[in-house]
């Protein structure tokens, strides 16, 4: 059963869990970091690893953006906040990777029912597809700091682009970069939003953002 | 000869545990840059124990006696259960990982109990923490029992381990390894290893294992520090027969690697305990969890 995509999948799995977990921030972007590149990497997989020319572009500048930039760009983010790690969250974190577990076990079930409309190389992408997914919104949700509720939508992103890849052989090159650029502007707009709102505010705790109506 | 083999097998295990501690102390007295004590001291030490005579405080009752005994004879009959690089063992049927299980639950409810008939505080905050640690840590070592159970369709250890062998590379390779991490993390969570207890440290506020013996002595204490080092044996053979699984180069020299495994196990325990700190009280159940998470994502997997 052991086979590349396989792999890229249980790393998938390891690094949402670890984010459900770990508090300090910085060590959550580099998990998004590498969660990104084992996504990068994931067409290649699927394809045998005899891609052609535009596949491996696609890979590097998934690789470049989700590796690299999204995380250099949340890093200095990072540096110019007074908070290194999500304090309180709404779910503590033992809970969370509890949760995170029933909601994979829930995933497998729910990725066996589920009729493929196209034949799946891998068994997990779609279970795991499901779960990145559901890890993304457990990080919105549970998380009070607007740093970890921007690593949540990136984790969600990285669901929907594995289910993406899943579902559709060959993607049109031009609908994943628009997507790609889309993400890429939502991350610098977060990034940007986030560092005013520190600045403007002493923190980031979105939960006092309802402060603001009165 | 098969049944000098069978007792062979639980002397084994009987014999070369305390030499575990050894190899820890010793591993962890070369990464500080210290000689370090001989390798042959935790035996020196449970000699010393066992000549010296008993205290029992006024105020206890037999469990405070009873306890030392049955934790001790618990890990004995374990080590009749696990075979040790391929030999045959002396008690075995269908179902015996669960007696396994259970045989550490007996002994861990022992000591629990003879720590809260001492009546002293202290003990008594090391046995509520040894029971909510435990109690976290008993799932996991279930889950990644039933996980090689379902791998090798047998529930019987003597038939399991013969049944894995590098093979399973190949085959379930990415499971292996998070069994083998969920394994570690209760191997040294159930030993009050560093990044869960710290075995030296005498600090009440923090002590776990060493909170639950403070008023035991002499041959009593000797018992309970003898069956500490065996079932940490056990959880390490059991660690390594999963990870590491020798076999065919005769019976001589599969035992001699299972050896090998168990001594490298030590030495990487002492490495964990050198470059780790203790993690915070509120923060051990969490790394259980984790270890929990990974045994269910290897149980998906398998």
């Amino acid at each position: 059963m052991t086979n590349s995509v396989d792999i890229l999948m249980i790393t998938l799995v390891l690094a949402n869990l670890a984010l459900l977990g770990i508090s300090r921030l910085n060590t959550c972007i580099r998990i998004v970091a590498a969660q990104g590149i084992a996504l990068g990497l994931l067409p290649l997989a699927l394809n045998g690893w005899r891609p052609g020319w535009h596949l491996i572009l696609f890979s590097l500048l998934l690789i470049g953006l989700k590796g690299i930039v999204f995380p250099a760009i949340l890093v200095k983010t990072l540096r110019d906040l007074k908070t290194s790690r999500e304090i309180e969250p709404f779910i503590g974190y033992g809970a969370s990777i509890a949760a995170g577990a029933v909601a994979l076990v829930v995933c497998m079930w729910l990725g066996s029912r589920l009729p493929r409309p196209v034949d799946v190389s891998s068994s997990l992408l779609v279970p795991v597809a499901l779960f990145t997914i559901m890890s993304g919104f457990l990080l919105i949700i549970s998380r009070k700091k607007a740093l970890t509720q921007v690593l949540g939508y990136l984790v969600l992103e990285n669901g929907i682009f594995a289910f993406g890849v899943a579902l559709v052989e060959e993607q049109p090159f031009l609908v994943e970069i628009g997507i790609l650029l889309d993400v890429f502007a939502a991350v610098f707009i977060m990034g940007i939003a986030i560092f005013h709102i520190n600045r403007e505010f002493d923190h980031i705790d979105t939960d006092k953002l309802s402060n603001l109506r009165t | 000869m098969t049944i000098l083999l069978k007792l062979l097998n639980t002397a084994a295990g009987l014999a070369f545990a305390p030499l575990l501690i050894g190899v820890i102390n010793r591993t962890k007295a070369w990464c500080a840059g210290r000689t370090g004590p001989p390798l042959l001291q935790p035996y020196h030490d449970l000699r010393k124990l066992f000549r010296k005579g008993a205290v029992y405080s006024e105020s206890s009752s037999w469990i405070l006696r009873a306890g030392p005994v049955v934790g001790l004879s618990a890990v004995v009959t374990a080590a009749t259960i696990i075979p040790f690089g391929g030999l045959p063992v002396l008690l075995s049927f269908n179902g015996d990982l669960i007696l396994f299980a259970y045989l550490f639950g007996l002994a861990r409810f022992f000591t629990i109990l003879m720590a809260l008939d001492s009546g002293s505080s202290f003990e008594g905050m090391g046995a509520s923490r040894e029971a909510a640690f435990s109690a976290l840590a008993e799932p996991v070592l279930l889950l990644t029992l039933a996980v090689i159970a379902k791998y090798t369709g047998q529930i019987s250890f003597s038939k399991i381990f013969p049944a894995i062998d590098f093979g399973y590379w190949p085959k379930a390779g990415p499971a292996f390894v998070l069994i083998g991490l969920a394994l570690l993390i209760v191997f040294l969570a159930e030993n009050a290893r560093i990044p869960v207890d710290d075995p030296n440290t005498h600090l009440e506020l923090t002590m776990i294992h060493e909170a639950m013996v403070l008023d035991h002595s002499g041959p009593d204490l000797g018992m309970i520090h003898y069956a500490a080092a065996v079932k940490m044996w056990l959880l390490g053979a059991l660690l390594t027969q999963i990870i590491v699984p020798v076999r065919g180069g005769g019976r001589l020299a599969d035992v001699a690697a299972a050896l090998l495994a168990m001594m490298l196990l030590a030495a990487v325990v002492g490495l964990i305990e050198s470059s780790m700190a203790r993690l915070r009280l509120q923060r051990v159940p969490q790394l259980l969890v984790g270890a929990a998470a990974l045994s269910i994502l290897a149980a998906i997997l398998v």
